[in-house]
């Protein structure tokens, strides 16, 4: 290890997150590779290393000969100002090697908020931030994740986009680099073949006018670059790697346990959801392979306990006979088995009753909205009696917490869907009084609600956000009906939320008010010890942009999104379509029971959910 | 059912994983080598193990204990290649073997010192920390467990010091009690820095190297 950082590391928080040499990190002999790639994440380590996607790509790239993919994570403020103190610029975890002299520097991005600590990782890496400032090839910044299916507000920073999943197209663009590499290609001829690939997006080869309105008038590809850039998928479940081999951290991390991907996509619709939405179409894992996978991961990692994730775990077909399969291996190795994300509904109460073990801690439901007029508006299709048995049962089967998530500010909302929250609660409430086998331990029911993001890609990209002084209003309307003594009710006052959605929707010209917002000390933003909105709102009027006009405004149908190069196989008619039954109140059925035409089936050949 | 003790060296990055994170890091690599533990009973069940010593954050040691039941009967033979092939970077098991002292033996524990200076070792400093540890009493601040600051007398806890000097550093071999009360000879370090600032050291860095019982025989 390097002197220099040996001598900052006492004085830093949980060092060991700046080590690395965990348990299957990827060794190589540096001499021996001619691609070096360094995996960023711009969050800390014990939220990159609980990331999946960085769980996959990691193994993708490395099981390449020649190329030697490192992790890199963003420092957490104390370490960061030892690490400028010492002039240390910021290095991968595997080699120490700074990662400016890397070949590519990819950032996994799922979060808007995420945006400045791409910004502060490249600067602390002692590279211009700025994609013009980076003339040469080397080192090559690229980005995916979810949060690039609108990259816009980063257009000037990163080179290259990656949209979708990443298990083929990484390779692709991995092996045109090498090509590019060892015949000397300069950087734009790169991104322009770059470009023909499918599933890349090469910011800087398009370019963006607008009206005097501040919409945007057109969006011009050139240099032969795609109209339009379609999401990558893979196509069958069975055939994408499964890192069953991969990383266990030395440290605490958020997600600390093997995770099974069950499948991909969500059969439900929910109009809200950005993921909903841009993981389609529904791909399944075979059982038979998840067993397996279960089993060489396990005995691999030495875990204790596993989450089947999924976006809707309990959709996944074949959910009992997998469980019947895990069980036997499951209580031989003491093994816990965890089933996130369930739907308040009979067959997961059951299922979770036999899964569950020892101490029976709280449950948590996401009715989302508080009257069945808003929930079918937002496709929710969970109905008030679904959540009330569902938590009876709980309750008589000895629970005796339960949390409730709910949003505010979703299209449509009035006074009375706000109120129809407290009356969730009460009814809840009163499920506990008739259920509950001890009533001597009481009962806590918990109220959190967040502040609703209307996110590009969705039915409601249209939609504007509520004004922080109407959700505070909401917020304090909601408190005060809340007069059930036994409910906690949480709200945040966060501000994020609000730059959250100018970022979700922001058009190329926030780039600048990335910057400015990164000079003035913007970072760690996705956290509140370091989120100042104040210095949002000087860099938007420094830079003469009005952060309302992304945030709360309504847009026309045929108004051109600032990501409309982008496509996630979903078409915009589709969403619009959803858009219209929204404001009608109409829902629509799950992809199982009913196609509904998204037009996402085509990337996988016209049959989903195979 | 076994009750057997690991010996094995903790160094380089593995230095920096603390107790709680190193109680979890052999929770998992256990069940890797295929070998089962003895679990507690109750809601939680976890897999009974404990560290004899733990070494603080930073520090090195080629001397480390730990503790654990096995389900099956086993002397231990194996066990220590299973192990290695999981571990993480820079921590390594010398051997395994039946439990035979109680921990409640071990009294001292040797290690080595290296005091950088990165301007040169100031001239006279090995005679000025060897006077500095002759005295009766050398005190320095302490936080308790109640995060109050306490003033410890530590020099009745070295039994012994020896100073060599390097190339922009001091070497010290020193003999420290073990526990009841132990003493973490980082603060010799902080020793020196506070009553010979003029010597302070640019950086300290600890291993461990031996552990011994009341005769100074080492305990295994």
């Amino acid at each position: 290890m390097d002197k220099k950082i040996e001598r900052i590391l006492p004085r830093v928080q949980k060092p060991a997150r700046y080590v690395g040499g965990e348990y299957n990190a990827v060794m190589k002999d540096k001499t021996q590779v001619d691609t070096r790639v360094a995996f960023c994440f711009p969050d800390t380590y014990e939220i990159g290393m609980s990331n999946l996607g960085m769980r996959i790509l990691y193994g993708v790239m490395n099981n390449m000969d020649g190329v030697w993919c490192e992790r890199c994570f963003a420092p957490w403020g104390d370490m960061e100002e030892e690490m400028r103190k010492a002039n240390i610029p910021l290095y991968a975890l595997e080699s120490f090697d700074p990662i400016r002299d890397f070949d590519i520097i990819a950032f996994s991005v799922g979060y808007e908020m995420a945006f400045p600590a791409i910004l502060n990782m490249l600067d602390l890496a002692g590279l211009p931030i700025r994609s013009e400032d980076r003339p040469s090839l080397t080192p090559l910044v690229i980005a995916g994740g979810t949060a690039m299916y609108n990259s816009e507000p980063m257009a000037d920073f990163i080179d290259l986009i990656s949209l979708g999943e990443g298990e083929e197209v990484t390779v692709e663009i991995l092996s045109l680099y090498r090509k590019a590499k060892r015949e000397g290609w300069d950087k734009h001829r790169f991104l322009c073949e770059a470009s023909h690939l499918d599933g890349v997006y090469v910011p800087s080869l398009y370019d963006v006018s607008y009206n005097e309105d501040g919409t945007v008038k057109a969006i011009t590809p050139k240099d032969g670059a795609p109209a339009k850039v379609t999401k990558r998928i893979m196509r069958n479940m069975d055939e994408a790697y499964y890192p069953s081999k991969t990383i266990v951290p030395s440290t605490e991390i958020v997600q600390d346990r093997t995770s099974l991907e069950l499948f991909r996509g969500c059969i439900r619709g929910c109009r809200f959801c950005q993921a909903g939405y841009v993981y389609r179409p529904v791909r399944n894992r075979s059982k038979d392979l998840l067993v397996q996978y279960a089993k060489e991961a396990i005995e691999d990692s030495g875990y204790q306990d596993m989450t089947l994730s999924s976006l809707s775990t309990s959709d996944y077909p074949q959910l009992v006979e997998l469980c019947d399969e895990l069980e036997p291996f499951c209580e031989q190795k003491h093994l816990n088995l965890s089933l996130p994300s369930l739907r308040a509904d009979n067959f997961s109460m059951a299922l979770m009753e036999r899964l569950q073990k020892g101490r029976k801690t709280g449950l948590t439901f996401a009715p989302e909205a508080g009257t069945q007029r808003l929930r079918d508006a937002i496709n929710k299709n969970v109905t008030e009696e679904d959540l009330l048995a569902s938590c009876r049962r709980a309750f008589a089967g000895g629970y005796n917490a339960v949390k409730l998530y709910f949003m505010l500010g979703l299209p449509t909302e009035t006074d009375e869907d706000v109120l129809g929250i407290a009356d969730v609660a009460a009814h809840v409430m009163h499920a506990w009084r008739e259920s509950a086998v001890n009533k001597n331990r009481g009962v806590r029911i918990t109220v959190s609600t967040s502040w609703f993001v209307p996110k590009p890609h969705t039915a409601f990209q249209w939609e504007p956000q509520i004004s922080i002084e109407e959700y505070e209003r909401r917020v304090k309307l909601l408190r005060e009906a809340m007069t059930t003594k036994t409910v906690t009710y949480n709200w945040h006052p966060s501000p994020t939320s609000f730059m959250e959605a100018v970022l979700a929707v922001g058009d190329r010209r926030l780039c600048k008010v990335m910057e400015t917002a990164f000079r003035k000390g913007a970072k760690l933003d996705a956290w509140e010890d370091y989120f100042s909105l104040d210095r949002w709102m000087e860099s938007f009027e420094e830079c003469g942009l009005d952060p309302h006009f992304y945030a709360n405004r309504k847009r026309a149908k045929d108004e051109i999104m600032p990501w409309s190069m982008i496509s996630s196989g979903v078409t915009e008619s589709y969403l619009w379509r959803e858009h219209e039954k929204a404001f009608e109140g109409v829902t629509t059925p799950d992809c199982r029971t009913h196609c509904n035409g998204c037009g996402a089936n085509l990337l996988v050949g016209g049959k989903c959910d195979v | 059912m076994s009750k057997l003790r690991l010996l094995f060296i903790k160094e380089a990055q593995a230095s920096y994983i603390s107790h709680l994170d190193l109680m979890r890091t052999f929770q998992r690599v256990f069940p890797r080598a295929g070998l089962s533990l003895r679990h507690s009973n109750g809601f939680h069940p976890h897999p009974i193990i404990s560290i004899v010593l733990p070494l603080p954050v930073g520090q090195e040691s080629d001397c480390e204990l730990l503790d654990f039941e096995t389900v099956e009967q086993s002397d231990g033979i194996g066990v220590a290649e299973a192990l290695n092939t999981g571990m993480p970077a820079g921590i390594r098991v010398l051997a395994c073997y039946p439990i035979e002292r109680a921990v409640k033996e071990l009294s001292f524990i040797r290690a080595t010192m290296e005091l950088d200076y990165d301007n040169g070792v100031p001239s006279g400093a090995v005679e000025k920390i060897e006077a500095l540890f002759a005295c009766e009493e050398v005190l320095v601040e302490k936080r308790t467990k109640h995060k109050e600051l306490a003033e410890i007398n530590i020099r009745p806890m070295i039994q012994s010091l020896t100073l060599t000097e390097e190339e922009n550093m001091l070497r010290a071999e020193v003999i420290v009690m073990a526990q009841n009360p132990g003493l973490n000879p980082a603060f010799i370090g902080a020793a020196i820095a506070k009553y010979l600032p003029e010597l302070a050291p640019s950086f300290v860095r600890v291993r461990r190297h031996m552990l011994y019982d009341a005769e100074m025989k080492e305990f295994r």
